[in-house]
């Protein structure tokens, strides 16, 4: 028998996902049948619950509503009568013609590059997690663990929407208002945060052991 | 010597007494396992006193303010967040205020409601239970988003009239690394030690 790695599971613990106490593995029976944390009271998964299919439905509830929050208007300025509409590209668009392209570009990483980058690092790592591959397991654990950090930051374009709203509320002279892209982008990207958290890095480092010893 | 399984990959380890200021890697996937850092809650909970009274210094006083010619429109932080309700986005405005105001306010209670009896050797009720939900919080408090948001309007609308930062901008940047200091500051395992230490 080829020797196993040690991990907590094959010793029969679960680590506490949020504080990080080492558990027994087999609970003491609870009321409630949940297994918990006694310190923090948080649910202990030696692995998270459907971590792969729970995440494949979120990333792709997340393409879903990408479409719309690009296609549809972000804003709608009205200015004396005058209707505009503007889309996040053509808002990015708008940055690069009149000169501002390091704001063009910050609007452009954390808008349209950060979330398909993130959708398509969490679909590779999903597949990879699935084929089982043992490839660069330790890059593939920094990937998610900056896919995770970063991802909130795309928030910026909702944020900026909200400003907007409230600075140029100036009655007839000029308004805007939040296009319904707004809504949908601010989906994909809490979509996205929760996609991040259901997946687990443990899978990446199971297929280790998977071919070794049998799955609990 | 204690035994700790890596939260990133698994991987159970034991980890020799680390240094004040050094930090233990996991052996196998090289996340980081702990920081040791100073164990002092005083750092912390000053800098904590600070983040309160810029929330609220943030939230009472004016954030931008429109100017065109005569025409002058003053904003709150909170502004936005109303127009967009009005405007038929209660769902996003609930998100905003959620990420901006609800989020980082129930984050400063609940580490002052943990660190001020931990400081004073108590304990506080259900502070272990508290202390996870202050964890849970943490990606969903976005106030250094919003700052990078507000550089972004500014930019967005300088051709169109004069933007002027009211004191909420000014207070609203010391409280992002006010509290960026506080969390630094803080060791989350000296906290959780507390739950074997005897009363």
């Amino acid at each position: 028998m080829k020797p196993t790695a040690p991990t907590a599971r094959a010793a029969g613990l679960v680590a506490c996902s949020v504080c990080h106490l080492l558990c027994p593995g087999k609970p003491a029976a609870r009321p409630d049948g949940a297994h918990r944390c006694p310190r923090c009271g948080a649910r202990l998964h030696s692995r998270k619950p459907d971590s792969i299919a729970r995440t494949w439905a979120l990333v792709i509830a997340a393409c879903i509503f990408y479409i719309p929050a690009n296609v549809l208007p972000m804003t709608t300025v009205t200015s004396l009568g005058a209707v505009q509409s503007d889309t996040i590209m053509s808002g990015v668009i708008y940055f690069v013609q009149s000169g501002s392209w390091p704001i063009a570009l910050v609007i452009f990483i954390a808008s349209v590059f950060v979330p398909l980058l993130k959708l398509a690092i969490l679909g590779y790592l999903l597949i990879s997690v699935q084929r089982q591959s043992r490839k660069r397991q330790k890059d593939r654990t920094r990937l998610y663990l900056v896919t995770e950090a970063v991802g909130r930051w795309s928030m910026l374009d909702v944020f900026v929407v909200t400003i907007l709203v409230a600075l140029v509320n100036l009655g007839a002279l000029a308004t805007i208002q939040a296009g319904p892209a707004a809504l949908h982008f601010a989906a994909v990207v809490v979509i996205t945060m929760f996609a991040a958290m259901s997946f687990d890095p443990r899978l990446i480092w199971d297929a280790w052991q998977a071919k070794e010893t049998s799955d609990e | 010597m204690h035994l700790m399984a890596c939260h990133e990959c698994d991987f159970l380890q034991k980890i020799p007494p680390v240094p004040e200021g050094s930090a233990a890697l996991c052996a196998r996937c090289g996340s980081l396992l702990l920081r040791n850092k100073p164990k002092s809650f005083q750092r912390p909970l000053a800098l904590l006193m600070a983040g309160a009274i810029l929330f609220v210094m943030f939230n009472a006083f004016p954030f931008l303010t429109f100017k065109k010619g005569g025409l002058v429109h003053e904003t709150y932080v909170a502004t936005g967040i109303r127009d967009l309700a009005d405007q038929g986005m209660p769902h996003l405005a609930a998100l905003v205020a959620f990420n901006l105001l609800i989020a980082p306010g129930l984050h400063l209670l609940a580490f002052l409601y943990v660190l001020v009896p931990v400081s004073l050797n108590r304990r506080a009720p259900g502070m272990f239970r508290v202390f996870r939900y202050l964890r849970l919080l943490q990606p969903w408090h976005m106030v250094e988003i919003f700052m990078l948001g507000v550089l972004v309007s500014m930019v967005k609308l300088a051709k169109m009239a004069q933007i002027i930062p009211g004191v909420a901008v000014y207070s609203l940047t010391a409280f992002i690394f006010v509290m960026a200091a506080a969390s630094a500051a803080i060791d989350p395992h000296e906290v959780w030690e507390r739950w074997e230490a005897p009363r």
